[in-house]
């Protein structure tokens, strides 16, 4: 291997305790993520594609398998060591955008930057430079609960952004928003993948969205269905609808 | 890295205490009114049983009274028991050791005319000793001369009311003319003033003849009425009242019953202070009690507040906040919001306290005691549970304190 993986799943699988009862969310899983790659992970409600996210995330551990974060073995670390992994590399993308309400949106997305201990300028100039790749850069003084939905997704994908994580964790991005404003959404993580190389993984149900991606993952009853890469279309991107057409 | 630690704990505490500032004030507003009503009445006991302490301290310490019938109370005839003598005074005076001063009173009520103003007041006959024994002071004027309190003159001395209420307009009081009911005297001093008893009866609404005035004029007879035993320094009042008794009875031919009673300023004086003692104590209850009230008020808002805030919790912890970070987080929004809370609550109290004490008349005491025991206790509180509910959903999975909202 020339190349190391970003993301690697051996086998795991994930158990829920509900009371005396146990469901097995993930019936054992493998695959691996390379860095640049957009990869959108679909399946029906209950099919184990939000666990997924929620381990790569460290939000939640493993019950069984084996997990290595850029060769990492992650079921090894402490609590302590998965969230520092977590707030070095991890961006996260929630569908009900996760801001703090009453927080301006520049606050919004310096926060993970406090937590890195990053001085007032330097984490000041980042959040910035977030907001304006996203478009947001005139709403930075605003309170986020006054910012529509769209454009708190967008806050949200800044503050991911200023982490400059080594991979962006999108679930459901685009659940609480019109189609109008999914489109938006999902044009600025595409370009956030083709012009910065990040690497983003999405979890949605719609196939609209995960058509912007450059790999599908198809997730059944915990176990993986299906795993093709994609060539996205891209509606208002004359040159990648061109290149896709086939 | 501990200082920029601490120091970012702050910064997000105060963003947080900043952008949330009606949860930010209720939390305080538990922690002021808890803290402001246990000083206030805690320092009113305080001030009240000061005060009783001072009235007493005002009728003359070490002072006894002898009263003719058995004293208070119901079934104990006052009246129809016999008078004393003047020449009783004499014989105290020759036979008890001890005495400062002594002094035979006789009391009545009559209306005073100054012009065209009208007052009603207590009218006493005595001597200079009298003054004494009342811890009575001169403000202006003179005391009477040994020939008017031997044999009389039309002399008198007033106290503050008297003198505020009729000659008020007129400067000085001294060498004025005062009709005392059908009989004009010339008022020769003015005490200073002593305030009210604890019974709300005022010492100053009094006006002082010379005894054989008053037996002449006023009463009509020479019964004394009280007699006014103030004690020199350094001695043991039982023995004093026990020789007065023996030399009462023996004098009032009395061999088992007896007819006249003495009071002692020294127990009375313990008597009120202990009843203001359990006053005190019964405030201290009360206060104690809303104090706990205050406390549970200071930590329901906390634990709604810390459930309200998990899903913040998880976006902190979803977006790299360690585990630790958000506990000092937490725990610096307590202690500032609780000692924020505790100080406003003590400035409240001493301006509640102050005023008052002001409005009811009483001396306002500051104690430094219990302004700390209210500050800690609730500033206590309210870290203990800004704290412990936060630990609990810092340790929550990421992903449950977010879908806990």
């Amino acid at each position: 291997m020339n190349r190391q993986s970003l993301i690697e799943f051996r086998q795991v699988t994930k158990t829920y305790a509900q009371g005396n009862t146990s469901y097995q969310a993930l019936k054992g899983v493998d695959f691996s993520i390379m860095p640049g790659e957009f990869v959108a992970v679909m399946g029906p409600s209950g099919s184990g594609k939000s666990t997924v996210m929620n381990l790569i995330g460290c939000l939640d551990v493993i019950t069984s398998g084996e997990y290595f974060f850029q060769g990492v073995p992650v079921s090894q670390l402490d609590r302590q060591q998965r969230a520092r992994l977590r707030r070095q590399h991890v961006g996260f993308v929630f569908q009900g955008f996760n801001l703090l309400a009453r927080t301006t949106a520049l606050k919004n997305v310096e926060l993970p930057l406090i937590y890195r201990g990053m001085g007032k300028r330097e984490r000041q100039l980042q959040a910035l430079e977030a907001l304006d790749k996203v478009g947001l850069l005139p709403w930075a003084q605003h309170r986020s609960e006054e910012l529509s939905g769209g454009q708190q997704q967008r806050v949200a994908i800044a503050r991911a952004l200023a982490m400059q994580p080594a991979i962006l964790l999108a679930d459901e991005p685009t659940g609480n928003l019109d189609s109008q404003r999914s489109m938006e959404i999902m044009e600025l993580l595409y370009s956030l993948n083709r012009e910065q190389n990040l690497s983003i993984m999405m979890v949605t149900h719609e196939a609209d969205m995960a058509a912007y991606a450059s790999r599908i993952m198809h997730f059944v009853d915990g176990r993986m269905d299906s795993d093709q890469p994609n060539q996205p279309v891209l509606a208002s991107h004359p040159a990648a609808e061109n290149a896709s057409c086939s | 890295m501990f200082l920029s630690m601490f120091g970012n704990a702050l910064i997000l505490a105060l963003q947080e205490i900043r952008h949330n500032i009606l949860r930010s004030v209720l939390t305080t507003l538990g922690i002021i009114i808890g803290v402001a009503a246990v000083i206030t009445m805690v320092t009113l006991g305080r001030s009240a049983t000061q005060q009783v302490t001072e009235q007493v301290a005002s009728l003359g310490s070490n002072l006894l009274m002898l009263n003719r019938g058995q004293g208070f109370g119901p079934g104990r005839d006052r009246v129809s028991a016999p008078a004393f003598k003047l020449e009783d005074v004499d014989a105290i005076r020759r036979e008890v050791a001890g005495i400062q001063a002594i002094a035979p009173l006789s009391s009545s009520n009559a209306t005073l005319v100054v012009g065209n103003n009208n007052w009603s007041s207590s009218i006493r006959g005595s001597t200079n000793e009298f003054i004494v024994a009342g811890n009575w002071t001169l403000g202006e004027g003179r005391e009477f001369t040994e020939d008017e309190e031997t044999r009389g003159g039309n002399v008198c001395i007033i106290g503050r009311t008297v003198n505020s209420e009729l000659f008020a307009s007129q400067g000085s009081a001294l060498g004025k003319t005062l009709r005392v009911g059908r009989y004009a005297c010339t008022v020769i001093g003015v005490f200073k003033g002593k305030g009210q008893t604890s019974f709300g009866q005022d010492q100053d609404d009094v006006v002082l003849m010379p005894f054989p005035t008053f037996a002449q004029r006023m009463a009509g007879s020479r019964d004394v009425h009280q007699i006014y035993v103030s004690l020199e320094d350094g001695i043991d009042s039982e023995h004093v009242k026990s020789r007065l008794t023996t030399l009462m009875k023996e004098r009032r031919n009395q061999t088992s019953s007896q007819n006249f009673s003495i009071m002692d300023t020294a127990e009375l004086s313990d008597a009120l202070t202990n009843t203001s003692r359990t006053m005190t104590r019964l405030l201290g209850a009360v206060a104690g009690v809303s104090l706990l009230v205050g406390g549970i008020g200071i930590m329901n808002i906390m634990l709604v507040s810390v459930t309200e805030r998990t899903r913040e919790i998880g976006i902190r912890l979803s977006i790299g906040a360690l585990e630790h970070e958000v506990l000092w987080q937490f725990l610096v929004e307590a202690v500032v919001l609780s000692s924020l809370g505790g100080l406003l609550g003590v400035t409240l109290s001493v301006g509640l306290s102050f005023g008052l004490s002001l409005l009811m008349g009483m001396p306002y005491v500051f104690d430094p005691g219990i302004s700390l025991l209210a500050f800690a206790f609730s500033a206590l509180i309210g870290v203990l549970f800004g704290y412990f509910p936060a630990r609990r959903a810092a340790r929550l999975n990421p992903i449950d304190a977010l879908r806990s909202a």
